[in-house]
């Protein structure tokens, strides 16, 4: 085939970078613009795998310094207890601050209440936006990314926030080039996404070259759950399973971590790096579709959560 | 003790996949998101949920094939009215390639979008209808890609079915857009005859059209080579952060960070800090976490001088052989963004890599049209989807390099200093490259234009 030799002229020229040294060139150049250019920044961090990566990021782009970021974990209260601990080991690994906001506290104040389906993914809202409020952050990571769902493929990589939180896709700024525009008004705040553009296998891919540690709930493992809108749900405190849902020892791999309440666990082999992106390569789902009961709701719902101030 | 050929290496089947950013011009009509969705659904990028969800919608909407725009018209407002309102961006990968597709929708108000999406791109596909040849949206879209030197363009004429996959409609069409992108200065185009709907030459050859030997859309996407040659290239490197731990490791540490703009860094180089003067060699350069001696755009680094030199945020550090020297006065092509219009005396923020300055607008000398090229003297404003020169001065002087030799040092935006609303891109220096090939034949195209006055 006479491809194979533009192909292979490329492959050998020195100073073809690979798609995830790209990647990476620019996430850092993300984080370091935010450092120049806000007062307090924040990364969200739940233990999941992008914002385990976007703290990765983070501490290359300014060793030997450390990052001059705080963690923010919005925390549900129906947690996977592996992803806690994985949490405390880091942040006294890099000696990082880390801010706890507690839906259980905004509940038990009488702030927010437990919605019928006893799912809490949307009620993280009000305890985020009250976090970044009393703390006065003015640019907060996300690891949001734009192959996830559609609403966020149109996100910007800085997003404004009004002082309500709000997201207003229509009147976001244009972004061109590498120049992110971060000015915003006191009270306003930038959601920034650094993982903008990767896809889900880039992110297993980076961590396998490297070697970055997960939560060992990502790979294949025996779990008992119960199966609830055609997810794998795993029993806990949040309430499940309810009374004609009968439990089941399966093994399992989680390909997103959330909400335990509403986010599902699906059927794996996978117990080592090099099976998962076999199996992520191999996948006819996204991650969401597999794994998100919230996002079943509607074609909107994760544009309306947005708007509200949702991550 | 890194070279060029080993960095990067240490996991070869990895390093074997490139990124190629690219965007796509053209309207429905033309068949664009037919054949973004055929690259998408072809490349198995497109997964069952998400074509379950397009054909749940679009049978609620009463269509009875699956609405493959629907994949990428993600806002509420976009699937309501049926139109593309903002850039999407499309994730695919190959085993060759990965790629980040900037998908614009074509129509004139929604030039800022195109321009948005070319910014960055690599490669831009240009659609033409083959029933209806090169029209004006062509000329606009072969205008923006040239504007905003897009390194590589692709035409792709699209429908060849339904002109029974007639070699001389084809041949003709390539001819007139290929001679109107070099009358802009386009360097390369490469012409590709299509049915996006049937799939000819998409992602596999055709087998209708014997005449054509080229490659298919996607062969040539995950073939082209793309990295130009950094060493040939201006070196900048504007300072994003100075990294300084002071801690009892590293108490006299002082880095400095940012990601190469353009060209190459050598250890040992003498280099110049813009726009103080300074000058200083480079003692070290660090790869996030790994020492070398050459680094090159678009790594991010931290580069370690000899002297300890008083260097922040905003300052650039070029080689001390470099012409670029910094200036008040600036003149551009820019497209304006904004609703609000630009005028004349306004007074804005300008935003060069790393740096944010005060500036005022003192002249708009002229409007372009670029449907044909044709000028409109002393405007009065920009209105949004505008292409028009500009004259600014600046409050501090920066180091800006013309647009066509560094595309990351020469561009710039203007913000609104009372809301810090994105006003307007900026491109320093010419519209466009001098014409390829014969000045005769591109004067001739330019025809509409008032005189030779474009290329300042």
């Amino acid at each position: 085939m006479t491809t194979a030799i533009t192909a292979l002229e490329e492959k050998d020229n020195p100073y073809a970078l690979s798609h995830l040294d790209a990647l990476e060139s620019e996430g850092v150049h993300i984080f370091r613009e935010v450092a120049g250019e806000f007062e307090r920044p924040v990364i969200l961090f739940s233990g999941g795998k992008d914002s385990i990566v976007m703290l990765h990021l983070a501490l290359k782009a300014f060793a030997p310094a450390p990052a001059p970021f705080a963690l923010l974990h919005v925390d549900t209260g129906h947690n996977f207890p592996e992803v806690l601990d994985y949490r405390d080991r880091v942040v006294e690994q890099h000696g990082l601050r880390l801010h706890v906001a507690s839906v259980q506290e905004f509940i038990d104040s009488g702030r927010l209440r437990e919605r019928p389906d006893g799912t809490r993914n949307p009620l993280q809202t009000l305890p985020l936006l009250n976090a970044i409020d009393s703390n006065r952050f003015d640019a907060v990571f996300g690891g949001g990314r734009r192959d996830e769902e559609k609403a966020r493929a149109k996100e910007r990589v800085f997003s404004l926030r009004d002082e309500f939180g709000g997201w207003n896709p229509r009147r976001q700024r244009p972004e061109l080039w590498q120049l992110y525009n971060g000015r915003h008004a006191p009270g306003e705040h930038v959601r920034v996404f650094p993982l903008s553009n990767w896809t889900e296998l880039d992110v297993w891919q980076y961590i396998a070259r490297e070697k970055i540690e997960l939560p060992a709930i990502y790979y294949a493992h025996e779990r008992t759950v119960f199966s609830r809108s055609g997810m794998w749900l795993a029993p806990g405190e949040w309430g499940g399973p309810g009374e004609d849902e009968r439990v089941e020892e399966r093994k399992v791999r989680y390909r997103t971590v959330g909400d335990m309440s509403c986010t599902g666990a699906v059927d794996s082999d996978a117990d080592t790096i090099e099976k998962v992106i076999a199996e992520i390569a191999a996948s006819r789902l996204t991650e969401r579709g597999a794994t998100r009961a919230d996002d079943k709701i509607s074609e909107a719902a994760m544009e309306d959560r947005k708007r509200e101030g949702y991550f | 003790m890194n070279t060029p050929a080993t960095f990067g290496a240490h996991d070869e089947a990895l390093a074997a996949t490139s990124l190629l950013r690219f965007a796509t011009a053209g309207s429905v009509d033309d068949g664009k998101s037919t054949l973004v969705g055929r690259l998408l659904h072809d490349s198995k990028s497109v997964l069952t949920d998400q074509l379950e969800a397009v054909e749940h919608a679009s049978r609620s909407r009463g269509q009875e094939a699956p609405d493959l725009a629907l994949l990428t018209d993600g806002l509420r407002a976009e699937r309501e009215q049926g139109i593309t309102i903002d850039v999407a961006y499309r994730y695919f990968a190959t085993p060759r390639r990965r790629f980040i597709l900037a998908d614009t929708p074509g129509h004139v108000q929604y030039t800022r979008n195109m321009v948005t999406g070319a910014s960055n791109a690599e490669l831009a596909v240009v659609l033409v209808d083959a029933r209806n040849g090169v029209v004006e949206q062509t000329r606009r879209h072969a205008a923006v890609a040239a504007l905003l030197r897009v390194p590589h363009v692709v035409l792709a004429v699209n429908k060849m079915d339904l002109v029974d996959y007639d070699e001389t409609v084809f041949a003709a069409i390539a001819e007139e857009f290929t001679r109107y992108a070099a009358s802009l200065g386009v360097p390369e185009v490469t012409t590709i005859p299509i049915s996006a709907l049937v799939g000819d030459n998409v992602v596999t050859p055709s087998a209708h059209m014997d005449w054509y030997g080229g490659p298919t859309v996607l062969e040539h996407l995950e073939t082209l080579a793309v990295t130009d040659d950094p060493s040939e290239d201006p070196a900048r490197f504007p300072v994003q952060y100075v990294i300084r731990p002071q801690t009892p490791e590293h108490p006299d540490y002082r880095g400095y960070a940012g990601q190469i703009a353009s060209g190459l860094l050598r250890v040992g180089q003498n280099v110049t800090v813009l726009p103080s003067g300074r000058t200083s060699a480079i003692e070290a350069l660090d790869v996030l976490g790994q020492s070398v001696d050459v680094a090159w755009a678009p790594q991010s680094v931290t580069v370690l001088l000899t002297d300890d030199l008083d260097i922040s945020r905003g300052d650039m550090i070029v080689p001390s052989d470099a012409t670029v020297t910094a200036s008040q006065d600036l003149t551009a092509t820019v497209c304006h963004l904004h609703d609000t219009p630009l005028t004349p005396g306004a007074r804005v923020l300008l935003k060069h890599t790393t740096r944010t300055v005060k500036a005022i607008v003192k002249e708009i000398p002229s409007r372009l049209t670029l449907d044909d090229l044709s000028q409109h003297p002393e405007p009065g404003s920009l209105v949004a989807n505008d292409i028009g020169r500009v004259v600014l001065r600046t409050s501090e002087p920066l180091p800006v390099d013309a647009y066509a030799d560094s595309r990351r040092t020469g561009s710039f935006l203007l913000i609104d200093p009372a809301d810090g609303s994105t006003l307007t891109a900026g491109m320093a220096g010419d519209a466009f490259a001098d014409a390829v090939g014969d000045a005769g034949g591109a004067e001739a195209e330019r025809a509409g234009a008032d005189d030779d006055g474009w290329d300042f």
